[in-house]
């Protein structure tokens, strides 16, 4: 696969590539809600945020913090959550992870699987806080079972994400 | 692998204000959205127009892949009874001959109704269904639990209305887009719905779990009303839910409060019929004192 840009069309074409393949998969992960799948549990990881972790991890320089209002807003408005809740969630966690950059020395797969693990339990738990559970009948024992799901599937989605980003960037 | 230090600023003084931009934007962002979010939760009318809109576009994606959906839920239900079939087996034997005896009882009762109903010469009234359409989607990912209908206010769904399946209530409409709706579903952790015991007419509430069960709470403090096995129906208290829909049924009575299962199984979709909302009749007005 050694393309070669020769000339200017070709080349605006590969750099929109590069820019939209990380954006239209997040938002393809959070349009997973509208599988027709009708459950009494939460049983679907959220493909939104694995996406977007996957992506933030293995890239961080494709993305600034605020990009999480635009994608959150999306993935609220498909997943049926309070409408700000991942908006506010997704941001906050690409702030703390550019802090978390900043502070750490080393890293390897499995520093990220750890970072993307606490990042999805407390995004599922603070999600479920602010969709207006807390002290009701549904207790946060309700979300385990995905939170255990989504931590196991995230290094697959790390997969997709570095073929997908071999495919986005023209050797 | 360190890694990448692209985000270092360098001594450039436009892209050191352009990363400071960026986490303004990021933080005054944040604030707002989970302003948002609680003013949501405060008034879950409010935004409306956004969601429903999102409910109409989203509706024909999730209609699309609907034949999907007997073998996903067929898949999940094959593994499950493995695991349970022996337990599943019990219960379903005590509910077998608990349905026996409440069909002896049914019986008797027809014969009195069709007695009490000749003697009034009352014509029942069937026009209380708006109605009937699919149930095409949920929120698999969300911890709450909304369903989406492929019906909405072109064909009559006005938000509140109940919602029942064949064997029983679902819920009640929450938003309603164009020609989708969103539903409530009975077993979200903020729907409640007044109920009455099937055997004694004692008054109860149902509340959500959030994982496909309810618990159900005696309003009548003290005493172990529940017996394993017990028919729960909407009691159409306070409105909105009419009266007689069945509701669960009681699996592990508790002290005065049971934890139940729905009758109506929210994870094989059918078809859900949604009903009128349901206003009890008014009290007869005081009598004039003399």
């Amino acid at each position: 696969m050694a393309r070669r840009i020769t000339s200017e069309r070709e080349f605006r074409v590969a750099l929109l590539r590069a820019r939209a393949v990380p954006i239209v998969t997040t938002m393809a992960g959070s349009a997973c809600a509208l599988l027709p799948i009708v459950t009494s549990w939460p049983a679907l990881p959220p493909l939104g945020l694995l996406m977007l972790l996957a992506w933030r991890l293995l890239r961080p320089e494709i993305w600034h913090a605020w990009i999480g209002l635009p994608l959150g807003l999306f993935d609220d408005l498909l997943s049926g959550q309070t409408p700000g809740t991942s908006m506010f969630l997704w941001t906050v966690i690409l702030i703390i992870l550019d802090f978390v950059d900043a502070q750490l020395l080393w890293r390897d797969y499995w520093i990220d699987w750890l970072i993307a693990t606490i990042a999805i339990i407390a995004g599922i738990s603070l999600g479920y806080w602010l969709s207006g559970l807390g002290g009701t009948e549904a207790s946060l024992l309700v979300a385990v079972p995905q939170m255990i799901l989504s931590v196991l599937s995230f290094p697959v989605t790390v997969r997709l994400c570095r073929l997908l980003d071999t495919w986005r960037l023209p050797s | 692998m360190p890694p990448p230090r692209n985000r270092r600023p360098g001594f450039s003084r436009r892209i050191q204000f352009g990363l400071f931009i960026g986490y303004v934007v990021a933080i005054v962002g944040a604030v707002l959205s989970l302003g948002l979010a609680l003013i949501s939760r405060l008034d879950p009318a409010g935004f409306s127009m956004m969601r429903t809109g999102m409910i109409d576009i989203s509706a024909p994606i999730a209609a699309g892949g609907r034949a999907i959906i007997r073998s996903s839920g067929a898949v999940e239900h094959g593994v499950t009874d493995y695991f349970f079939a022996v337990s599943q087996n019990r219960v379903l034997l005590r509910e077998l001959a608990a349905a026996r005896r409440k069909l002896i009882e049914n019986r008797g009762l027809e014969r009195e109704n069709i007695r009490l109903r000749q003697a009034v010469s009352l014509i029942e009234a069937h026009d209380d269904v708006v109605v009937t359409a699919r149930l095409i989607g949920s929120t698999p990912t969300s911890t709450r639990r909304f369903a989406t209908l492929a019906a909405g206010a072109n064909q009559g769904v006005r938000p509140g209305q109940p919602v029942r399946a064949v064997d029983g209530l679902l819920g009640r409409v929450l938003q309603t887009g164009l020609n989708a709706s969103r539903i409530l579903m009975l077993t979200d952790g903020e729907s409640a719905v007044p109920v009455r015991l099937a055997r004694n007419g004692v008054p109860a509430l149902a509340r959500g779990h959030g994982d496909g069960t309810l618990t159900i709470h005696a309003l009548l403090p003290g005493g172990s009303p529940f017996r394993d096995g017990d028919v729960v129906l909407t009691s159409g208290t306070g409105g909105i839910y009419p009266p007689d829909i069945p509701v669960a049924i009681i699996s592990h009575p508790k002290g005065d409060s049971a934890a139940a299962w729905p009758l109506a199984d929210p994870d094989s979709p059918d078809f859900a019929i949604v009903l009128k909302d349901f206003e009890p009749p008014l009290p007869p007005p005081p009598e004039a004192q003399p």
